[in-house]
């Protein structure tokens, strides 16, 4: 489990998460970054970028 | 040689679920992927991680472009290559190849100035799509339905957008009764479709449009596998517009989406792309 960054709920992490995985906060609706899973931190993700996707 | 011995890189930087899905795919296929973000890259033009053959998933073209020139140029084999990201990473350049190959597809004009994209839009007849050559989601694009919306989505693009902007690609637009199909093709094989409805007239489903199965006839396949051919081939997906000459091929994508597309159609998607790359190592 980890913290949200922006309202400090706990935020579930699944068996297979993995570091770089994007979440939703089911709290605030944020979207967050798994930075790291030893240990867990979570941080805001990058907003949109003009390249991004197909 | 054995998956279980294999080095797969998968190029990343955020991790959707269409990674997390190939990510699975490669272990049920006996493959531990090497995961490789694009954001702690340092590349020096001689050297690149060591793995046997790099799959690219990075979610921004720049860098998955540049990425892969330098990863080709270290010897490490790309799928997609650089040169099918380069051009469908660029709807200039894809609608170039298209063309080469006799590729059926929307009539299509590019200018540079205000002045000729004006002329060129007039020569095509309204409507038009004004599109951005290099971007996705359905971001920035303009249906023109007069000279009046012309003269002003030109003068902003123009003043208000970067140099990119001003390279004007201007597409006939195609009435295509609220719905274009998304074709995946993957080798050889048109593997999957799916139809994109929307009531508006931008159908990504990054914009909100509902996928539903699309059968896979041969002519959905052969104008898919001849798109997928010309820029290059690969692992692709390919969208279509159905028009009263016949399927039109919009644009293509190299580093395809395919969360929606699974339960739809009922194909594994993730697992025939593992299978594909695995069997590309084996070569």
């Amino acid at each position: 489990m980890g913290e949200c960054p922006v309202c400090a709920a706990t935020v579930p992490l699944a068996p297979d998460a993995i570091a770089g995985e994007l979440l939703v906060c089911e709290d605030c609706g944020a979207e967050l970054e798994l930075k790291s899973l030893n240990p867990v931190v979570l941080d805001e993700a990058p907003a949109a970028e003009e390249d991004w996707g197909q | 040689m054995t998956p279980g011995s294999m080095r797969i890189g998968l190029l990343h930087s955020l991790i959707r679920k269409e990674e997390k899905l190939l990510i699975a795919a490669f272990k049920n296929a006996g493959v531990e992927p090497i995961m490789i973000d694009d954001r702690e890259l340092i590349m020096d033009f001689h050297h690149a991680p060591d793995v046997d053959i790099l799959v690219e998933r990075s979610i921004n073209h720049s860098r998955a472009l540049h990425a892969l020139r330098l990863f080709e140029s270290a010897g490490v084999r790309c799928v997609n290559s650089h040169k099918v990201a380069q051009i469908c990473g660029d709807k200039l350049l894809t609608t170039a190849a298209l063309k080469d190959c006799g590729i059926a597809q929307p009539e299509c004009r590019v200018a540079f100035t205000e002045e000729s994209a004006l002329r060129a839009i007039e020569e095509l007849g309204y409507p038009v799509v004004l599109k951005p050559a290099v971007g996705s989601w359905g971001r920035l694009l303009s249906k023109i339905n007069d000279r009046d919306a012309a003269e002003t989505v030109l003068e902003h693009k123009t003043v208000l957008g970067s140099y990119h902007h001003s390279i004007f690609y201007i597409q006939q637009y195609i009435e295509k009764k609220g719905r274009d199909i998304r074709s995946f093709v993957i080798g050889d094989d048109c593997i999957a479709a799916i139809y994109r409805t929307s009531d508006h007239w931008i159908t990504n489903t990054a914009r909100g449009a509902k996928a539903s199965k699309c059968e896979v006839n041969a002519e959905v396949a052969e104008i898919s596998i001849a798109a997928a051919t010309a820029v290059g081939g690969g692992i692709v997906a390919v969208d279509l517009f159905e028009s009263d000459a016949g399927l039109l091929v919009n644009e293509v994508n190299y580093t395809m989406e395919f969360r929606n597309s699974i339960d739809t159609t009922g194909v594994d998607i993730p697992q025939c792309v593992a299978s594909y790359v695995i069997g590309q190592v084996t070569q």
